[in-house]
């Protein structure tokens, strides 16, 4: 974790301008091209099935059949509505939108909560129950799988959405606890100290003094977890089968991927991802650099 | 200041407590007391036959296939995308010109950071959805490009020959822009004297890479090791979505066969989970040989 303190998008400050004597420039020059030769290679890999699909989204059927690589013939936003309409895609949106809104105000409230216990009060039992949280790292979610549908079922939440935000929260506790108690540990005590001198409580304190001078890791986890709830399909995928008017947005991406395979409307699936991939990107390139700190340190957990 | 301070533990701690143990830690544990019956879902009976469906599980030719995948993927992944990671992140911050400083970034290396980064944010299900119109025989990105050069180009995904070694392309594609910022944040924490010391001695760039970085960055690059190996031998959404394991069992990995015997046509609870159980033990065990095997001595920056 040592590396990662800084925001990876800084990583090496200079483009300052060469002024070695003129063969080595030379030389430079065509390391600098080939460089740059293989950069440009991997980001239009990158780039280019993202902008196909963008494209595709207003193309017809017929176009996109004849000439994968064509440019749409007119902006045919009747793809979009068809995507957003026929096939569910708006009502999937909305219903994610709620679910994670939910899921990730819950789990920012469990994790915080539980991290400032972690991180500020000595008790009795509190390494155990902060190795309880954290060993929840280690394991992939599908290996509880099948007795987490039991377990779900079994209290009345199967199908439901308050059942998905409150597996939503608790498959996230253990990144947000361990990320946010490193992040208390980091605040001065000193004001804290001096708040309850001053005769604050120690919800008060919580909620007026330390939540808000939390609030840079706060929102990185925030973050984190909203795209992991936002891009989650597996848990959706067994909790609510059955009746789809509450699916999940992948669930209704995953439904249209597979129909598409027999109903051939290609354009309706391009429109439908597309739809699907704006919000992510908006929030990607507003919070860019939170979003970068936050998942390379959620992955060296 | 005692006074207040057991209320707030106590109304922090335990709603997340809670939480935690009901929908966490207690499917975790009755995934191995469920591995141990024949239970076959819906019914109440789940009568204990002991290890007999482990024993089933190893005489299942299918599992087997299915981890022979898994173990390809592992061989592989981690390999190729740790390879693009390191070599890319290399190219950007030490592959501009130099000038005084020595080392320097590429022009633009910001840019090509937050490009390489995004396929990270998007969600698996997109990504398999995309990738398996790419790869269409007749109207995908691909075989558009084969066309233009007039070549026909053959069916991926519909092909047994190709269909896995695609979804393992797309895995690395998936993965490679995370560890080109996960290496090039570690790398920016190198101090630049010891590259500056080091091209003074006329060491190449390969030299520098192999004897300088890569020395120096051997705990993420092993962390990052880890990670891939447990993507590896998952792979569930990524097969399901864009192969669902065919053509005829080709591109089957673990995660699908134990998804089919949980959810598809016969619901063998206590047989997928016996399924999960060694998932999990394969898991933790790749975890520990990695750390034992990449274990070096530490080096201390500053």
């Amino acid at each position: 974790m040592t590396a990662l303190d800084r925001p990876a998008g800084v990583a090496v400050d200079g483009d300052r301008d060469a002024r070695g004597s003129r063969p080595v420039r030379r030389e430079r020059g065509v390391v600098n091209f080939l460089s740059h030769g293989f950069l440009l290679f991997w980001g239009a890999l990158t780039v280019l099935p993202l902008l196909w699909m963008f494209l595709s989204s207003f193309k017809s059927n017929a176009e996109i059949i004849a000439d994968p690589w064509g440019l749409p013939g007119a902006l045919r936003f009747d793809n979009w509505a068809r995507a957003w309409g026929e096939a569910h895609i708006g009502r999937y949106f909305l219903n994610s939108a709620v679910v994670v809104t939910g899921s990730v105000a819950l789990t920012m409230l469990m994790g915080a909560t539980a991290a400032y216990v972690f991180a500020r009060y000595e008790f009795r039992g509190r390494q155990l129950a902060y190795y309880l949280f954290v060993g929840g790292l280690m394991f992939p979610v599908f290996l509880a799988l099948v007795p987490l549908f039991f377990v779900v079922r079994n209290a009345g939440l199967f199908g439901t959405w308050t059942g998905l935000v409150l597996v939503y929260a608790a498959y996230s506790l253990p990144f947000t606890v361990f990320f946010l108690t490193a992040f208390f540990r980091t605040l001065p005590t000193s004001i804290a100290e001096a708040a309850l001198v001053d005769g604050c409580g120690h919800f008060r304190l919580f909620f007026r003094v330390m939540l808000p001078m939390a609030r840079p890791g706060l929102v990185s986890v925030a973050i984190f977890n909203f795209l992991s709830h936002w891009n989650q399909f597996l848990l959706p995928q067994v909790l609510l089968q059955g009746d789809d008017s509450k699916w999940m947005l992948a669930q209704g991406l995953a439904a249209l991927s597979i129909s598409q395979g027999y109903a051939g409307d290609y354009a309706q699936l391009f429109a439908g991802l597309t739809i699907a991939v704006i919000p992510v990107l908006l929030v990607y390139l507003i919070f860019q650099r939170q979003v970068q700190t936050g998942l390379t340190a959620g992955q060296l957990k | 200041m005692k006074h207040g301070k057991i209320p707030l533990i106590v109304t922090f701690l335990v709603p997340p407590l809670l939480l935690y143990v009901v929908f966490v830690v207690s499917p975790y544990l009755q995934a191995f007391q469920i591995s141990t019956t024949d239970w076959l879902g819906y019914s109440a009976e789940a009568n204990p036959v002991g290890l007999a469906n482990f024993r089933a599980l190893w005489h299942d030719d299918y599992v087997w296939n299915a981890l022979k995948n898994n173990a390809i993927l592992l061989a592989l992944v981690p390999v190729f995308t740790i390879a693009f990671g390191l070599f890319f992140a290399t190219m950007l911050s030490m592959g501009g010109r130099r000038g005084r400083a020595g080392v320097t970034g590429v022009r633009g290396g910001a840019f090509y950071r937050t490009v390489y980064f995004f396929p990270q944010v998007l969600s698996v299900v997109i990504i398999a959805a995309l990738w398996k119109e790419a790869y269409h025989p007749t109207s995908g990105l691909l075989n558009g490009i084969l066309r233009v050069v007039g070549v026909s180009g053959p069916a991926w995904l519909g092909d047994p020959d190709t269909a896995f070694w695609c979804v393992l392309a797309v895995m690395v594609w998936a993965n490679v822009g995370f560890y080109v910022v996960l290496f090039g944040a570690a790398m920016s924490a190198i101090p630049r004297e010891i590259y500056e010391a080091v091209l003074l001695d006329g060491a190449s760039r390969w030299t520098t890479l192999c004897r300088i970085t890569i020395p120096l960055l051997w705990d993420t690059v092993q962390v990052a090791w880890i990670y891939l190996a447990v993507a590896a031998l998952d792979g569930f959404i990524l097969v399901q979505l864009m192969t669902n394991g065919g053509p005829n069992f080709s591109s089957d990995v673990i995660g699908v066969r134990m998804y089919d015997t949980a959810f598809g046509s016969e619901t063998k609870f206590g047989y997928a989970s016996a399924i999960g159980v060694v998932m999990f033990f394969l898991t933790l065990s790749v975890a520990v040989l990695a750390l034992r095997v990449g274990r070096r001595e530490r080096i201390e920056l500053s």
